[in-house]
């Protein structure tokens, strides 16, 4: 396979990222753990970088389909972090207006088209935006962000051969972390790249740990939509480093497999020992972590003194014009 | 000029497909030669081009939901659900995604989406080829559900649909696609949550939507015979409802039968008797009637299903035993 050469510039934004998704999620585990926040939250921690290979040469005019793990996606695509942490507070002045929170967070105008809180609901919606792109001739691409449990919906079969049939420029990114909520999978490895495939595109089984061989993957599948070459699949095999929602103690999984994997497939390390990474020095990635912490400090200090919906949202944005009663 | 519903529908998705390039059509059967099961497409991919009449698999999920994200990301797309009854199959998108993307989003989304779907009974088609299903569709906040009685309608209320902004399910009544009316000529829009008065009469209101305007008003012109004054109240839109022309009415005449194709739990028919109810309770010299279909899938066999829909026998004689309590 080609391995393309990353420009420095690059390099500090695929670090920054996957180090901002790291940093952000932990404060915001440990801010719920005191009961600061609302809701159900699903952390990615050692799966940035899938999200962050995937997004890097994407712009705000192609898509993503998040799920209800969708922090890191969110990140990735560019979504600012104070405004994502007014929305997963449920602020007034959150993404959302503190109507979506944490699985339904979205941000139209980077293209990030919404996790997602039905297993399985994405790929559809991404198909549209892939619609769009191919309709409009943009050269847009758009990408559907499945989990493993996800992949057995019909929902996703749909959308393969939909994919397929109308040739539209979208790349189906699985994240095979190896667990549907509590349920260990009982396929191997390869074979949702497989079942992909089994529709008639490209479809390929990456480390979902290796930024660089991630990358290379997406670079490749973005070209082909972009170029008019139509669907691919990506299978990125990771692991989910914590459980299916924060406060789930994983019992169901062995501790001590669980702690080698945890240390086996953080992606951080990785990609910072990768020779490609090499140009990355040792200044600017303490710079770019003491920026980090400062953004989330601020972030945080920011939504904790922001305000809560007035009682009026409740009834807003249901529709754009609606000529009838909401109560 | 004189034409049916399946022309009006016809005329208004090459006028807008020809007005404005984001509309496309997408749906099952549609770029076909013959434009679907009863030629509503008929004509469109010789025009506008397969890139914008688009055939799919037999996927509902798959052609509702990319419809749905077609629209989230600037196309204004019209899919056909060909019956009414796939909502099984396609809900989620619909009721989870569709519905909500602007909510949940915070205003952010805009999703200038409409599904034409075929609904009703009365051709023998059969249980989970028949069904009515709008008061199911009409219970979701975000979605608006549009039921046209005639050729006129059809073609004012689907122009306004497309050029709408949100989600709008626009419901064909299979039954009436040959129904003809004169229809006006160019460009046509109604405004949704305009009921229309089909027929203005002062002892009482019947009212009526889709096909069962059409029962309505027929049962209308019998009572007129028989020297009753009956208003038709055809509601044109389910979601958003016009309550205050169907409460203006009842204070009128004071009293109320609804016609409604749906079952009759939780249908539009119990809807307008809860307004009725809520809002008109003084104006009310007769309990409100409701005639709906019953609690009963649709039997295919002709003799169950001539039981099964609203009749004008049936209005005819709610009609008169609410005048005559």
């Amino acid at each position: 396979m080609q391995q393309s050469q990353i420009a420095l510039e690059k390099l500090h934004d695929a670090y920054r990222l996957m180090k901002t998704i790291r940093e952000f999620e932990e404060r915001m585990r440990s801010e719920y753990q005191q009961g600061k926040l609302p809701g159900f939250i699903h952390i990615y921690r050692n799966q940035e970088a899938v999200a962050v290979a995937a997004c890097l040469d994407m712009t705000n005019e192609d898509y993503i389909a998040s799920t209800h793990r969708g922090h890191g996606h969110c990140i990735a695509k560019g979504c600012e972090i104070e405004a994502m942490l007014l929305e997963l507070a449920c602020k007034e002045d959150g993404l959302c207006n503190g109507k979506g929170g944490s699985m339904h967070i979205a941000d139209m105008s980077k293209g990030m088209l919404g996790a997602n809180a039905i297993v399985g609901g994405g790929p559809p919606i991404a198909a549209g935006a892939a619609l769009t792109a191919k309709t409009l001739n943009n050269g847009a691409v758009s990408m559907a962000f499945i989990g493993d449990g996800a992949s057995d919906q019909g929902t996703v079969a749909e959308s393969l051969n939909l994919a397929v049939v109308l040739q539209l420029p979208m790349i189906f990114m699985y994240e095979n972390n190896r667990y549907a909520e509590f349920t260990k999978s009982p396929k191997p490895d390869g074979r949702i790249a497989e079942r992909a495939g089994a529709f008639g595109m490209p479809a390929e089984v990456v480390d979902g740990s290796d930024f660089f061989a991630m990358y290379d993957a997406c670079q490749r599948a973005i070209t082909r939509g972009r170029e008019g070459g139509g669907p691919t699949a990506i299978e990125a095999v990771c692991n989910r480093y914590y459980g299916h929602f924060e406060g789930d103690p994983q019992a169901y999984r062995d501790q001590d497999e669980l702690a080698q994997e945890r240390a086996v497939s953080d992606p951080i390390p990785r990609f910072l020992a990768d020779p490609r990474a090499a140009a990355l020095s040792a200044e600017s990635i303490a710079e770019i972590d003491a920026a980090i912490l400062a953004e989330i400090d601020r972030g945080f200090e920011v939504t904790y003194a922001a305000a809560d919906p007035t009682p009026d949202k409740l009834y807003t944005d249901v529709y754009i014009h609606y000529e009838g009663r909401l109560r | 000029m004189k034409m049916s519903i399946r022309e009006a529908i016809n005329q208004t998705l090459h006028q807008e497909m020809a007005r404005d390039e984001r509309v496309i059509v997408l749906g099952e059967d549609v770029a076909s030669d013959q434009g679907g099961v009863y030629g509503i497409t008929e004509g469109l991919p010789a025009q506008f081009g397969v890139h914008r009449v688009i055939d799919t698999p037999i996927t509902e999920s798959a052609i509702v939901g990319a419809a749905g994200g077609a629209a989230l990301t600037g196309l204004r797309p019209v899919a056909e659900l060909m019956f009414v009854d796939f909502l099984g199959v396609c809900l989620d998108q619909i009721l989870n995604q569709i519905a909500k993307f602007r909510y949940m989003f915070g205003g952010q989304a805009r999703t200038p989406l409409v599904i034409r779907t075929m609904i009703g009974a009365g051709t023998g088609t059969g249980p989970q080829h028949s069904q009515i299903l709008y008061p199911l569709l009409a219970a979701i906040p975000g979605i608006k559900v549009v039921t046209p009685a005639n050729a006129a309608d059809a073609k004012g209320l689907l122009t306004t649909a497309i050029r709408d902004d949100d989600p709008v399910i626009f419901c064909e009544h299979k039954a009436l696609y040959m129904d003809e009316c004169e229809v006006p000529e160019g460009e046509y829009l109604l405004p949704f949550g305009q009921a229309r008065t089909a027929v203005q009469g002062s002892d009482i209101t019947i009212v009526g939507m889709s096909r069962t305007a059409v029962i309505a008003e027929q049962a209308a012109a019998q009572l007129a015979q028989k020297g009753v004054s009956a208003e038709v109240i055809d509601l044109r839109t389910l979601s958003p409802l016009d309550e205050s022309t169907i409460l203006e009415s009842l204070a009128k005449t004071g009293r109320l039968v609804v016609v409604d194709e749906s079952n009759p739990y939780c249908s539009m028919a119990s809807e307008i008797a809860g307004l009725a109810a809520e809002q008109g309770f003084d104006t009310l010299d007769a309990p409100v009637k409701r005639i709906t279909s019953p609690h009963t899938p649709v039997p295919a066999t002709p003799c169950l299903e001539a039981d099964y829909v609203p009749s004008v026998e049936r209005v005819m004689a709610a009609v008169e035993e609410t005048l005559s309590y």
